[in-house]
């Protein structure tokens, strides 16, 4: 069969999946006051419409920024701005400023849904280009590392399911990957300025940006060459920010008010039940009450610094592709563990570059993409979206551990674990690492499951109400913190070798 | 072999793609039945609160009651054995939810309810799951392809499994077609492995869980009479009347009417059998369904409209004495033809006998086993829908799905089903009108079409091209027509005072399809023929 239409039933059928799930309940689905995601998008349709640009971010009497005020930054407004003009009209009603507070109907939903599933324009082409042309392999291979890529449930069901853009944010991120992939630097530092534009949350992966384009600029030498690389990226960036946020920079005042709003301090270390280390240290310790809330600003400034800081110089130093691609991950990962104000949604971010390891590593990263998905349970539950969260998730165990045969993948050669195992080696001779893999595989899969089946059927005795998501986040966490050190294993340890070269190109 | 290992050689059997091997087919079924469990919260018809009243009436009454009862509009109308089957879910429903087993409750619907019917027709399609295995073992020229996607036992799996119609028509539309055509399939396959009893069997339980497979009757009654009955052939393959073996035919007939004994007897016994019959056979409805399915009667229709319209302009009819309602076609199930004559269910027996006789005789007097057996059920299951009375646009399926068996040994079969196929799935566009299944079912048929087109195309790589210029033409011409129907028509005026253009446009156009590849379907019988009886000539020389 010819590739073209292998790549277009992958496509279909991740279309058709998202569909499917976007006919299921959204978030804050008829629970006024406040309702959920889907009406705060709403809300940015009708803000953004009505008010003049310079009012959208500031509390006015028309704009009461305690009901879901804007707080993403200009890209995702004018976003807002656009989708609201093509629901002026078909309806008018859906925007009008103050009365369509809450408004619900299945008209509406159906043209939301279509708002993101239109959105998918960013992402879904994204991912088939980088799978054609950066991933390894046959071409059935790069079809099956494109199918499983598309049908990742977490990203899935919370666009097309909780409702959220994430597509749009991720999507900009992936292109920019794919352009410094591809080796077009500026197209790439483009692509993602646009996407930090869209969402602050992609600061989680500025780093690795930062750091493979600053190493490549001084590979090529920093008096010459590389000199002039290094000015046109930090042009095309600020041109691109004056651009986004031109309307803004005319007054000070607006600007620091968006900044605000982009980064609320105020708003303590963590919020609901995210499995990160914050919210998991709080069942022993509680931070929040002993901690002034700069001390915890400064910890877990640090705390993330610490974190990110060995694999941010291991790219700097040797910046190929594929270092690249880790450092994506364990920078986001460290962020979402260790930062300030994190969102359980916020996974996402580090399981958009697991993504893109998932031909090279295929157990780990199924495994990991599985446990963030898991780890959104409690939301999901909230948004009635068990059953596409069950169908989704066997879907994507099945389709990725059968078309990338994940477990006959699992070598110590294929984990990249080979100096590590060789330093095991004297001590324990018949250690077998990769079946250990397997089985703690297996293991949390099944425990995975068992918790999702039980905060289904089960209701939390009385006295802990919240023993479910707190059970959740925490297996959810140690997960997380095992694939963060493996993932800086892999990094850190890489021989220098050529042989690595050659998988890179 | 330890534990661990046993274990993960267990789980890789599942999961692990090796050569010639079945582990992909697992993989077929599991995707296409996680596909199902998407769709169970889409719109779902009528047929949904129909199935509903169904298991209510056969949990709560006695079965002397059940072709009686009239509390809903959707009276008990198809066959005993089904009944039965509904009888025998009713017992596993009152575990989800024991409110939609009350009679009164017309229209329930919670969650647990659709969650409970939905479920039901994914488990039940085991049935169909199990039976596409035993088709796919029965496709020759399977051997030689090294690769997966290259094997034609691959591509009719997916044709089947994946097949657009019964994912709609079953998983959205609401029904069990895919637990019925998987008795019907597996029949077949039994009559390809020569398990000629047991494919017997089978087809006499179908008839009597759904009586709408009496279209392929005949095509089972001449050829198990003649290729069973009689065990042999004279050497230039004409009927040899001395090889007739009663046994055979009495083992026939006992397996028949044990099976329509188990099923009617007890109504039969009741004196109920009358009231059970004019459940199951109500002729009081019109020619055509409400939405004109694709066949003849659909284009006989359009051609009395345009020729009435003809007569008016050039002032040989008077307008004041053509029938009113005529105009309202599409809509209003009774259709008043003004120039053409009118047609009566007679008629349209008369009809489709008609159509279906060459075939039937073409295997009576040259058998091709079960190969020509198979044709012959494509051509009765597309001849009955062409002229049969009142048909609906899902019984196309019961063409589609017997001829993928053929589309994947021969190329000129290849051709037709990718016309028949097309045309035919998208005549079940309709079925599908709320504005939130429009994507899926275009996505839906996208992804179906697009895997046959390239499938049986690469099938058939050295054979030259598949189908030509103006067919496909003609098949792309289904685009713009969607486009026309579902996104421009509904927006300007002609909506309000005409609204089944669009279901009009829809089932003329796909009658063209239907009845060409009725026509050639007729020509690659008599193909075949010629090639057999050229065949006898040059033996006998």
């Amino acid at each position: 069969m010819e590739n073209w239409s292998l790549v277009s039933l992958s496509v279909l059928l991740g279309l058709v999946m998202r569909w499917t799930v976007s006919l299921n309940s959204y978030s804050g689905a008829t629970k006024p006051p406040m309702f959920g995601d889907y009406e705060a998008q709403r809300h940015w349709q009708e803000v953004t419409y009505n008010l003049p640009i310079q009012q959208w971010y500031f509390n006015t009497s028309d704009n009461d920024l305690n009901y879901w005020g804007l707080d993403y930054p200009p890209l995702t407004a004018y976003h807002s701005l656009l989708c609201a003009h093509v629901a002026q009209l078909i309806n008018p009603e859906w925007i009008e400023l103050h009365k369509s507070r809450g408004y619900e109907s299945p008209a509406h939903k159906l043209f939301m849904r279509a708002t993101v599933i239109i959105a998918d324009i960013v992402y879904i082409p994204a991912v088939v280009l980088y799978c054609l042309y950066l991933s390894d392999g046959s071409s059935r291979r790069k079809v099956a590392t494109m199918l499983c890529i598309l049908l990742y449930p977490g990203l899935i069901l919370i666009d097309n399911g909780h409702f959220q853009y994430n597509n749009v944010s991720l999507g900009l991120a992936l292109w920019g990957v794919l352009g410094l992939g591809l080796g077009w630097d500026l197209l790439g530092s483009l692509a993602f300025t646009l996407a930090l534009n869209y969402k602050q949350m992609e600061l989680y992966h500025s780093l690795p940006f930062f750091c493979y384009l600053l190493g490549k600029c001084a590979r090529q030498g920093l008096t010459g060459k590389g000199l002039i690389l290094l000015v046109k990226i930090a042009a095309t960036v600020v041109v691109s920010f004056a651009v986004c946020w031109l309307p803004f920079l005319s007054d000070s005042q607006q600007s620091l008010q968006v900044l605000r709003r982009l980064f609320p301090v105020g708003r303590g270390l963590f919020e609901d039940k995210v499995a990160n280390t914050w919210c998991s240290m709080n069942v022993l310790v509680k931070i929040k009450t002993h901690l002034s809330a700069e001390t915890q600003l400064y910890l877990s400034l640090v705390a993330t610094l610490l974190a990110v800081l060995p694999s941010s110089v291991k790219l700097l130093m040797k910046p190929t592709f594929w270092q690249f691609k880790l450092a994506l991950v364990n920078s986001s990962l460290a962020f979402f563990l260790l930062s300030f104000q994190v969102h359980e949604k916020s996974i996402l971010l580090a399981a958009l570059p697991v993504c893109l390891l998932i031909n090279e590593l295929p157990l780990m990263s199924i495994w990991f993409l599985l446990v963030s998905t898991f780890s959104m349970l409690p939301l999901l539950l909230k948004d009635g979206l068990l059953l596409p969260y069950v169908i989704t998730s066997l879907a994507f165990l099945f389709t990725s551990m059968y078309l990338l045969s994940a477990l006959e993948r699992t070598t110590v050669d294929i984990l990249r674990i080979e100096p590590y195992s060789r330093l095991f080696r004297p001590c324990f001779p018949r250690l077998n690492l990769p079946l250990i893999v397997k089985w703690n595989f297996a293991f949390f899969i099944l425990t995975m499951a068992g918790l999702s089946f039980t905060s289904m059927a089960l209701d939390p005795p009385a006295k802990l109400p919240d023993l479910f998501p707190v059970l959740v986040s925490l297996c959810a966490y140690f997960q997380f913190l095992g694939c963060l050190v493996y993932f800086n294993i892999v990094q850190l340890m890489e021989p220098s070798n050529k042989g690595d070269q050659k998988k890179i190109n | 072999m330890t534990f661990d290992q046993a274990f993960f050689s267990l789980v890789s059997v599942m999961a692990a793609p090796m050569l010639e091997d079945w582990s992909w087919f697992p993989v077929l079924a599991f995707g296409v039945s996680i596909l199902k469990c998407l769709l169970i919260n889409t719109y779902h018809s009528t047929d949904f609160e129909v199935h509903r009243n169904w298991l209510a009436i056969t949990h709560s009454l006695p079965v002397s009651k059940w072709y009686f009862e009239d509390t809903s509009e959707w009276t008990l109308d198809y066959p005993p054995l089904f009944a039965w089957f509904e009888y025998g879910l009713s017992h596993i429903a009152k575990y989800f939810d024991k409110e939609m087993l009350v009679l009164q409750h017309l229209n329930h619907a919670s969650p647990a309810t659709v969650l409970f019917q939905r479920l039901s027709v994914i488990f039940t399609d085991i049935v169909l799951i199990y039976a596409v295995r035993e088709c796919c073992k029965c496709v020759q020229r399977d051997r030689g392809s090294k690769d997966i996607l290259g094997k034609p036992s691959f591509v009719l799996a997916v044709l089947l499994l994946w097949n657009f119609g019964l994912l709609i028509v079953d998983h959205i539309h609401f029904q069990y077609n895919g637990f019925l055509f998987g008795v019907l399939l597996l029949s077949i396959a039994r009559h390809f492995q020569h398990r000629h009893l047991e494919g017997a069997l089978l087809f006499a339980l179908l008839l009597n869980l759904k009586h709408i497979y009496l279209y392929i009757a005949p095509a089972y009654g001449i050829f198990l009479l003649r290729s069973y009955c009689f065990t042999q052939d004279n050497a230039d393959g004409s009927l040899n009347w001395r090889s007739f073996s009663l046994s055979r035919l009495v083992a026939l007939g006992i397996i028949v009417c044990s099976i329509f004994a188990l099923s009617f007897g007890p109504f039969i016994l009741l004196g109920q059998l009358p009231q059970v019959l004019s459940r199951l056979f109500p002729f009081k409805r019109g020619l055509c369904h409400a939405y004109w399915a694709p066949n003849f009667w659909a284009l006989y229709n359009v051609a009395d409209k345009l020729l009435s319209v003809l007569g008016v302009r050039l002032n040989l009819l008077d307008a004041n004495r053509l029938h009113k309602a005529s105009m309202t076609g599409g809509l209003v199930q009774e259709f008043q033809h003004s120039v053409l004559p009118s047609v009566s269910p007679f008629v349209t027996l008369v009809c489709t006998l008609m159509s279906l006789l060459p075939a039937l005789f073409s295997i009576w007097c040259r058998p091709s086993g079960a190969r020509g057996f198979l044709r012959c059920i494509v051509i009765c299951a597309l001849g009955s829908f062409m002229f049969g009375w009142h048909v609906h646009e899902k019984a196309i399926l019961m063409a589609i799905l017997p001829l993928s068996l053929m589309a994947v040994e021969n190329k000129e079969d290849a051709r037709i089903f990718l016309i028949l196929a097309t045309t035919g799935h998208y005549s079940l566009f309709p079925l599908l009108f709320t504005a939130a299944e429009l994507p899926i079912k275009i996505l839906l048929m996208l992804l179906f079409t697009l895997y046959s087109f390239t499938s049986l195309k690469m099938l058939f790589r050295h054979e030259g091209r598949l189908i030509s210029i103006p067919e496909a033409s003609y098949l792309a011409g289904l685009v713009p027509l969607e486009v026309f129907c579902e996104l421009v028509y509904p927006w300007t005026r002609w909506q309000q005072p005409f609204p089944f253009i669009p279901l009009l446009l829809t089932s003329v156009y796909c009658a063209l399809g239907v009845t060409y590849s009725f026509i050639n379907l007729y020509l690659s019988l008599l193909r075949t023929e010629g090639a057999v009886k050229g065949k006898a000539k040059g033996k006998s020389q």
